[in-house]
């Protein structure tokens, strides 16, 4: 009974968190483009635009519904199901910190520990390719139809190298398990450089890391590789026809999917939740500076304000980022808090390089894109998986 | 507990191999198919074989059968259109098939040997491990015939698909 109790919480609570991040990460998005493109982004709804996902989701919900007469009606509806629901299934084995003690039940940060973790995310993500590709088909229009071919080719392409990337550490670690995996990246070589798998010892994967970044890139359909919703060629791709809450649909679940995908880069190649380096020389009061100086410049810039309303909001901001670092600070908290800081910083910073690129690079051709997976990506990937074999094969024992 | 599972998931996997036949479209059937593949990833888990679930999930919902809705959207293939059923075959169809599932449940009856129920957790060979160990030694030479024979044909796909160009 317990056991239900304690799942049904940290369920809900993920539910929560990862749908307010993703309406979050979509408002982050568009003002680091803009201020990538000198611009102002989102400002009017919300001090700084801070309301703005609200305002997207009332929009959205109040939209009207249009089925175009001519779809496949069964599919057209099953298509953004399908496509949110499996993008909030691998969610499930993510692991976000260590076991910790919370009102005497111990418990680890995550919903369920399984011995197939990094199998099940694969498979879900094999899975997700029918979302898009019903969405193509069912619409029963020109755009669509090319867009979820292209979409369903492409993802099918980039899966290989992906996987192929994924075995590495799974060899460094011998293990399945998302958990297994963090704990034998623990500790430092000579007492200073962490043991992440992109610094692992006989084989670092380093390669794999970059080789995984560009999979994910193309699996997510995110700049460099959004050929499915090329808007100059395909108006907006495989939901072209979708609008109201099934175009949010589709939307959730490619967020969703960007931060499930950086999630499993970070336990993969960062070491999870492991620190930066040692708590000997002070990790633990890493996110009590990061947060105190956070604080420190909201401050400045409230006393010194660039708008008359920046006199109000900033000390508030400053005031949040203060709260926030006292709670490190708190030794019932600390053990909770601190890996959770180190998981989301390396998450986030991969977030950030996935709206960084979109800002930066160009897209590229569709046969540019399919020569790319195959005759660059797929025997690199290959290559370092047999590297990697080889050289575990050798030190082992 | 397993039982329900086991019953639900059964049935589905039979409803959906049942629909995959009857349903007229080319993407009904092959998405029933994918059903049919789903739920017996659900019965391997039952069984315990962890691994087996996820690579049937992976290579044949998510692999395979991808190509199959690839190939049916690429031809925009439509509903089939039914023809007059032959004399013979409504004559003599379902005596046939009756007496043939007859057949087949009575040999299965007959030669496999009493067992006791298969319960959850029973079953403990069906981690990677287990399986790759098993492979890798007892397996060896049935595992590396079956990857030439798939580079034979992956080879062979290669020269056909040249010839037309």
């Amino acid at each position: 009974m317990e056991f239900y109790i304690i799942t049904l919480v940290k369920a809900a609570l993920i539910a929560f968190v990862l749908l307010t991040a993703a309406a979050y990460l979509v408002w982050l998005e568009r003002k680091v483009l803009a201020h990538i493109q000198l611009r102002l982004g989102p400002s009017r709804v919300g001090p700084h635009g801070l309301l703005q996902p609200l305002a997207d989701a009332v929009k959205l919900l109040t939209k009207e519904d249009l089925i175009p007469r001519d779809a496949h009606k069964p599919f057209y509806l099953l298509a953004p199901l399908l496509a949110v629901s499996l993008s909030l299934i691998s969610i499930c084995v993510i692991p976000f910190g260590p076991e910790v003690e919370i009102f005497g039940y111990r418990t680890y940060l995550q919903l369920t520990d399984l011995s197939i973790g990094v199998l099940v995310v694969l498979a879900v993500s094999s899975l997700s390719v029918y979302g898009v590709a019903l969405a193509g088909w069912a619409s029963n229009s020109k755009y669509s139809l090319l867009g979820g071919l292209r979409s369903s080719a492409q993802m099918v392409s980039y899966e290989l190298p992906l996987a192929i990337t994924v075995a590495a550490p799974l060899l460094l670690a011998n293990t399945l398990s998302f958990r297994e995996l963090v704990d034998a990246q623990a500790g430092y070589y000579f007492g200073i450089i962490p043991r992440w798998n992109i610094f692992q010892f006989p084989m670092p994967q380093i390669f794999g890391f970059i080789i995984f970044l560009i999979a994910a890139f193309a699996e997510t359909n995110r700049v460099p590789f959004d050929l499915p919703e090329a808007e100059n060629e395909l108006v907006a791709g495989f939901h072209t026809e979708y609008s109201s809450m099934k175009f949010a649909a589709f939307f959730t679940a490619e967020y969703i999917n960007i931060m499930t995908i950086c999630c499993v880069a970070t336990l993969l190649f960062l070491g999870g939740w492991q620190p930066l380096f040692p708590a000997q020389y002070g990790s633990d009061f890493v996110p009590v500076l990061v947060n105190l100086g956070a604080a420190a410049v909201a401050l400045y810039h409230g006393l010194n304000p660039a708008r008359p309303k920046d006199r109000l909001t900033l000390p508030v901001v400053a005031a949040v980022f203060a709260g926030i670092a006292l709670l490190f600070l708190v030794p019932f908290l600390k053990p909770i808090l601190v890996p959770l800081f180190w998981f989301a910083t390396k998450t986030g910073f991969l977030v950030f390089v996935f709206i960084w690129v979109r800002g930066t690079l160009p897209r590229f051709r569709y046969d540019q894109l399919m020569k790319f997976a195959w005759t660059f990506l797929f025997p690199v990937a290959l290559l370092n998986l047999l590297a990697t074999s080889f050289l575990v094969a050798v030190t082992s024992k | 507990m397993d039982a329900i599972l086991f019953l639900i998931f059964a049935t589905i996997a039979v409803l959906c191999a049942i629909n995959l036949v009857v349903q007229k479209h080319p993407i009904s059937s092959a998405l029933s198919l994918i059903g049919v593949m789903a739920s017996l990833a659900v019965l391997y888990l039952l069984l315990g074989g962890e691994f087996l679930a996820a690579v049937q999930l992976i290579v044949y919902a998510g692999a395979i059968m991808v190509l199959f809705v690839f190939v049916i959207m690429l031809l925009n293939a439509g509903a089939e259109r039914r023809s007059n059923r032959s004399l013979m075959a409504t004559l003599f169809g379902v005596p046939l098939l009756a007496a043939f599932l007859a057949l087949v449940a009575y040999v299965i009856q007959r030669g496999l040997p009493p067992t006791e129920g298969v319960y959850f957790g029973g079953f403990t060979q069906g981690t990677p491990r287990a399986i790759g160990r098993v492979l890798f030694t007892q397996y060896l030479l049935p595992f590396e015939v079956t990857s030439v024979l798939i580079l034979i044909a992956i080879i062979g796909a290669v020269v056909l698909a040249r010839k037309e160009i």
